[in-house]
Order: structure tokens, then sequence, then C-alpha cells
């Protein structure tokens, strides 16, 4: 299946940088480098700060306990 | 704590208020029925055992993964995780609007916020995806077999279903939380082939060198009491953990999970799965969620060169670790 790509514009100072960074490296591109780079930071600021909160992670020790799989 | 993989957690376990609300508000909408190993995928959707999916997939996700065994957002997915239904079924179904998703005896289990039917391939989902079209090969019968359109959708669960083993089954949440109680920062999971057995040792044992503590969780397929293999792998890894040793360094709960025996793509699958349940490592076995001779038996490790961002570090085990007192 063929991916859709789109072109954006960065500064040709900070594209020849990138290029130079990821010379000798496994990353094939400035592209692939670029989309690798903003998906990490889209990850993270998706992310929630806790998987829970407080009141969730009690009551699921106590879960835990009544199961025995802590004291 | 390791993040989840895509890296939310997802929860779509309604309480009792929500349930109730849905419910109702969902009186008199079409049922479309589903099989004990969609009721698992449901439950593995809902609880965040296959996070990032909040639902079953769409078209666009399916072919990604498929063709790059990779989610449409490029996180790496490597088993399309569907809902198949009869064109007559789907014929009454529309998109845009609620499903009640029910169990064998009618009940509901899930809500599916339809968004998309769509038809697809079934010959080439399942050479993509296990390597071969040939019936004899179990995975393939199944794909085979599916019927003619997929729904794709968010859902709602309303509950889980009961199983006799519902002691010792822990969500991904559950066992973030134990781990962190027994302040394992780095953890193994272990998902046994069958029984566990002496020939694993090997495995296991190394395994707990390099991690806090090791996380046995067999798969059992079948919510229903009396079937034997599920028993004797459940009664094995308790005899297991009534070893000191163990008690202290490992904790036991049990993944109910339908096979689909794509070898190289299902250990993949694997993985991203214990890495929600606060895995840091994986155990890979020879001829992991192999079937007969269809898989070489190292392309279940090999394929993990192709994964660099899983964020789950994969503990490869060469030697043969069948039972060694099993014909």
């Amino acid at each position: 299946m063929d991916k859709e790509f789109t072109t954006i514009s960065i500064p040709t100072s900070l594209y020849k940088k990138i290029e130079e960074s990821i010379r000798g490296t496994e990353i094939s591109s400035v592209s692939s480098y670029i989309a690798k780079v903003v998906q990490e930071a889209l990850s993270k600021a998706e992310a929630e700060p806790d998987v829970f909160n407080k009141e969730d992670e009690e009551k699921i020790k106590e879960r835990l306990k009544a199961l025995g799989y802590i004291d | 704590m390791i993040p989840p993989h895509g890296p939310k957690l997802v929860d779509r376990v309604l309480d009792d208020a929500q349930r109730r609300d849905v419910l109702e508000k969902t009186k008199g909408l079409p049922h479309v029925q589903l099989d004990e190993g969609s009721i698992s995928d449901v439950e593995n959707i809902a609880t965040g055992v296959f996070s990032p999916l909040a639902g079953f997939m769409g078209r666009e996700d399916f072919h990604h993964v498929l063709n790059e065994m990779r989610l449409s957002n490029d996180i790496p997915w490597t088993i399309p995780i569907v809902l198949d239904v009869d064109k007559g079924e789907a014929a009454r179904l529309k998109a845009g609007r609620d499903v009640v998703l029910a169990d064998e005896e009618g009940d509901p289990v899930a809500v599916l916020h339809l968004e998309e039917k769509y038809d697809y391939d079934r010959e080439e989902m399942a050479r993509k995806v296990l390597g071969t079209t040939d019936s004899a090969h179990p995975g393939a019968a199944k794909v085979l077999g599916l019927k003619d359109v997929l729904l794709s959708g968010k859902i709602d669960l309303f509950r889980e279903a009961p199983t006799p083993y519902g002691r010792f089954k822990l969500s991904p949440r559950e066992t973030r939380v134990l781990f962190k109680e027994k302040g394992w920062r780095t953890v193994a999971g272990f998902q046994p082939s069958g029984t566990p057995h002496f020939g694993q040792e090997p495995m296991r044992n190394p395994a707990l060198a390099f991690t806090d503590g090791l996380f046995l969780s067999p798969v059992v397929e079948k919510k229903k009491k009396g079937v034997a293999k599920d028993e004797v792998i459940l009664a094995s890894c308790k005899e297991h953990m009534k070893d000191p040793y163990w008690k202290q360094r490992a904790v036991m709960a049990v993944l109910q999970l339908q096979a689909r025996h794509a070898g190289p793509r299902e250990a993949v699958f694997h993985a991203l799965i214990r890495k929600n349940f606060g895995c840091t490592h994986i155990i890979i076995d020879r001829d992991r969620a192999g079937a007969g001779n269809y898989y070489h038996p190292f392309a279940a490790q090999d394929i993990f060169e192709e994964f660099p961002d899983l964020g789950i570090v994969p503990l490869f085990f060469r030697g043969d670790d069948r039972d060694p007192f099993h014909e």
C-alpha cells in the first residue's frame, strides 16, 4: 500500500544540519528523521502523566490484596 | 514504569452508572453476536491489553497492518484485530450508529460505535499475516472462514464475561500497580507455550539475571471450565509458584487471548501486549506462536530486527525448549 506524503518547509540551514548529523547513521533521509522526531514529540504530548489516579490505584491495591498478590 | 504501547493505556470499561445509561440508550439497537474469540478481543481492547486500540480496526489500519506491520500512525502492530459479519448482517447496520455486541446467549457484552463497514480479501489477509493460505494451517483456516464484511469502531465494555480463571486474571492496570508495589523496575514477560516445564528453565532463570521480576502469564483460550489444556496449564503454573524462589521473584496471571498461530508476527504481538502489562522485557523462545513447520524456528526472533522502536526488549533463547518428557 502506498503511503501518502506531503511537503513541509524548514530553513535550508536546519536541513543541512540534520543532513550532516544523520550521515553514517541508519536514518536514511532528513524526512525520515523529521517524521520520527515529530512522532515522538506528539506521542509524548499525548501521553497521560499517570496511567491512573491515586483513587484508582488504591482500589487496585485492595483487589491485589484480596487475591493474595500483595500483603 | 515503562509507558504503554501507543502510549496511552486504553480504558473502555463502563462503570455501573455508565453501564445503566448506555444499556438504556442501546435498547432496540441491532445486535451482533460474538464468538468466544471476539469476546476476548473486546475485553482485551477495553482493558488496555491491546492499547492503543480503542476498538476494531478500520480499513486504513487494517491495510497498514497487513502491508507494513504498523498502524496508520506508524506505531508497530502486526496482527489485524477485526470483527467480521456476513453481508446480510452488515446491510442492516449503519455507520455512525451504535451496535450492541452480544454473547452466545444474547446478553449484551459491549457497544460498538460503528464507524465503517468494509470488504477485504481473506486470502490476502491469510497470506500476509500468516504467510500461507493453506487451510491445514489453523490460523489460515480461521481467516479463510471469516465472514464477508469487517466492522470498525470504538467499543465500550459493559462487563467482563465470567470465567473460571477470574481469580488469576489481572488487567494491565493491575499488573502495573503490582510491579510497582513489588519495587520491580524491570520485568520479563514469559508466556509459556503450553505448560511450563523443566525444559524452559534455561530461559526463565537467566531472564531473572537481567530483570527484577518475572511475569509468568500463560494464555488460556476458553472461558469454559473443563477445557483440559487450559486447566493443565494453570495447574502447572500454580505448582511452579509454590516454590519460595518463584514466590519472591515472579507473579502469575492468566491472559485470555485467541491464538492466531501467526508465528513471527504473533511474537511481536505478544511483545506489544506484555509491554502494556508493564513488562520491560519479553522472553521469545524458538518457534514462538508457530504452527507445525510453517515457520523457521528462529523467524519469531529475527522479525524483531524490523522493530527498533518497539519499546520492549526481547530476550531471545535459541535452545530447544520443548518438554523433554513429552513425546
